[in-house]
């Protein structure tokens, strides 16, 4: 228990866990029968967990999605698919860690996977970037969805970035054009495509990866126009405000599922993901299904109309004839 | 991030080509170039496009002087200029994003920050967006998607070609997420026009960054570019962060990106008209028959 990496809202639950801890030694080294007292705070500190986690600010959201312990690409990737290969390179001179993707098999299915990869540790998330994908990864994402398309494999993506990489290689090589081409590349594809930000989807470095015809969220993950450091750092000219800007940013699952931007918000175990892996495993497996089911029996026209509405309906604007009152959510 | 660093470098000043307003000396009959410091008369630049006639140094010009140095005298017909944006995050930082709306159309006399319509180049139509850096740093929110959306949907109905005249800070943060998503429906609508083979170019002006160069700027058939224009993903200050050491002179110019290869040419604004007719008639556009 000691080990496990703890948020800094979550330290009301550290004492009642270490109560729990030296009762449950308590029990092992004598012949006391503490199994009520046991009981009675179990309960309590999981009442405890569950009202934390039902009243998270957005602030403390995304330090739930940046969680080192929370499900990751390739995790899912793991737990749903018992063959898969993983693919490499953009085939023009990189193979990007930060974004990995290949092909596996779902329940009957076969299917394209691709998804930013952050580390766990120090030298993991140097390896990957912390997940902050080059223009070869959108590139190689590119590729490996082409390729999708081609063989009539839905795609499933999974968002986990702070943003698209910022650096001076980055920038020679495109990371804008890069970004971009894939935007208007997804809306060509012929397949599903099924997108969820399982941690944080850090703007365009998340979008790149994220046109799709249902975008799904976790309960605790979120999903920025800039993050809330920037943002406040711009607008409240005080990087100290970040948790306003947080707030004021509508980042959560439940605010973007009201702008229209989220199809579906997936709920999370108090304590969220990385309490439950494998439950989180089965919550997105059951959903990604579900939606996958709806979509097959669209034909590739159906699905390219329809992904186009989707997006064409994104946005609030006030046309002659209309109030404020008429675009009130 | 792109757009922090835009914000941090205009306070600093200290870009590659600054952005400056001409300045005016006394009674505003002249204008002081900031990059040669050469005074000029105001008319004289004015006619030179805003261009210094010693050093070719762009001064910043707005939708409205951009549109008359592009379309034909009269033939611009502006669209979708009633859709007006709103807050629908209830936004507020220091102040209310619905103030600062109205302040920002008061003083700008603007709705939002693009102009969109259609118009003819030497007598070849064209579909024309012309963004506005006055306009809260050119910033996309949901009008300039909507109204960028509808005039790519009209260009591929009418089967005409496209140019946007891109200066933005990047995505507006006041609209949160409904921002970011105009990145997608812009490039959706290219990818319509696209399909049917007709020509879009975008013109890359100073600055154009963020979102908006991770969408419809790079996205053209052909990529023009105004000289020394900084066009970038990322912020500099961000990226020197990162690196901790310096960046290039000409990093993020548009002579560092034609480089690279993400830019087709460098126009200078003199040349513009002339060069878009040439790209246009080459590409097969023909004059508009002219009634009576």
């Amino acid at each position: 228990m000691a080990r496990r990496h703890l948020l800094e809202f979550e330290k009301p639950l550290v004492e009642l866990e270490q109560q729990i801890e030296q009762i449950r030694d308590l029990a092992r080294s004598s012949e006391v029968d503490v199994s009520q007292q046991l009981l009675q705070l179990e309960t309590l500190a999981a009442r405890r967990r569950e009202e934390i986690f039902s009243s998270l600010t957005p602030a403390q959201k995304i330090q739930v999605a940046r969680h080192p312990h929370r499900p990751s690409t390739l995790d899912y990737i793991q737990m749903f698919c018992d063959e898969w290969v993983e693919l490499h390179g953009d085939r023009r001179g990189s193979d990007d860690q930060a974004l990995v993707g290949g092909v596996g098999r779902i329940g009957q299915r076969s299917v394209l996977l691709i998804g930013h990869q952050k580390g766990r540790d120090t030298k993991e998330n140097v390896a990957r970037n912390f997940g902050m994908a080059t223009p070869g990864g959108y590139r190689k994402a590119m590729r490996l969805m082409d390729h999708a398309d081609r063989f009539g494999l839905p795609i499933l993506s999974f968002i986990d970035t702070p943003g698209a990489y910022a650096g001076l290689l980055a920038e020679e090589q495109g990371q804008g054009e890069a970004i971009a081409v894939n935007l208007r590349e997804m809306f060509r594809l012929r397949v599903p495509v099924i997108a969820t930000v399982i941690g944080e989807g850090g703007s365009g470095g998340a979008l790149g990866i994220g046109v799709a015809d249902r975008l799904l969220m976790f309960q605790h993950s979120v999903y920025t126009v800039a993050s809330p450091e920037a943002c406040a750092s711009i607008l409240w000219r005080d990087a100290a405000k970040a948790p306003e800007a947080a707030a004021a940013l509508r980042i959560t699952g439940p605010d973007l599922r009201s702008l229209g931007v989220v199809d579906e918000v997936l709920p999370e175990p108090a304590g969220g993901n990385n309490w439950a892996p494998l439950q989180a495993g089965e919550v997105l497996k059951e959903a990604i299904e579900r939606h996958l089911g709806e979509l097959e029996s669209l034909s590739s026209k159906e699905l390219r109309d329809q992904r186009y509405r989707k997006f064409r309906a994104m946005g609030r604007v006030l046309t002659a004839g209309t109030t404020e009152n008429d675009l009130a959510v | 991030m792109s757009l922090f660093d835009w914000f941090a470098d205009r306070r600093k000043d200290q870009y590659v080509g600054k952005v400056t307003q001409e300045q005016d000396e006394g009674d505003g009959l002249w204008s002081k170039c900031p990059e040669c410091s050469q005074v000029v008369y105001r008319k004289d630049l004015i006619a030179n496009a805003s261009v210094c006639s010693h050093c070719g140094y762009h001064n910043r010009i707005d939708s409205t002087e951009r549109i008359a140095l592009i379309a034909d005298a009269g033939s611009f017909i502006a669209i979708n200029g009633e859709l007006e944006p709103t807050d629908p995050l209830g936004f507020k930082d220091r102040r209310a994003y619905a103030d600062r709306l109205r302040e920002t159309q008061a003083k700008t006399g603007l709705r939002d920050a693009v102009i969109t319509g259609m118009c003819r180049v030497d007598n070849l139509p064209m579909a024309l967006a012309v963004m506005d850096f006055r306009f809260m740093g050119g910033s996309m929110g949901s009008v300039v998607g909507e109204r960028i959306t509808r005039l790519v949907e009209r260009a591929t109905d009418e089967r005409v070609p496209l140019l946007i005249v891109c200066a933005s800070g990047g995505a507006r943060m006041q609209e949160g997420m409904l921002s970011l998503m105009q990145m997608a429906k812009i490039s959706g609508a290219l990818e319509r026009h696209r399909e049917q083979g007709l020509l879009y170019m975008p013109l890359l002006t100073h600055p154009t960054t963020g979102g908006v160069t991770a969408s419809f700027a790079m996205l053209g058939d052909l990529i023009l570019a105004e000289p020394k224009a900084l066009i970038g993903f990322a912020g500099r200050r961000v990226i020197e962060q990162t690196l901790r050491e310096k960046l290039p002179d000409n990093f993020q110019t548009a002579e560092y990106l034609q480089e690279h290869g993400f830019v087709d040419t460098i126009v200078p604004r003199t040349q513009l008209k002339t060069t878009l007719a040439s790209l246009l008639r080459l590409h097969g556009s023909r004059p508009v028959e002219v009634v009576g």
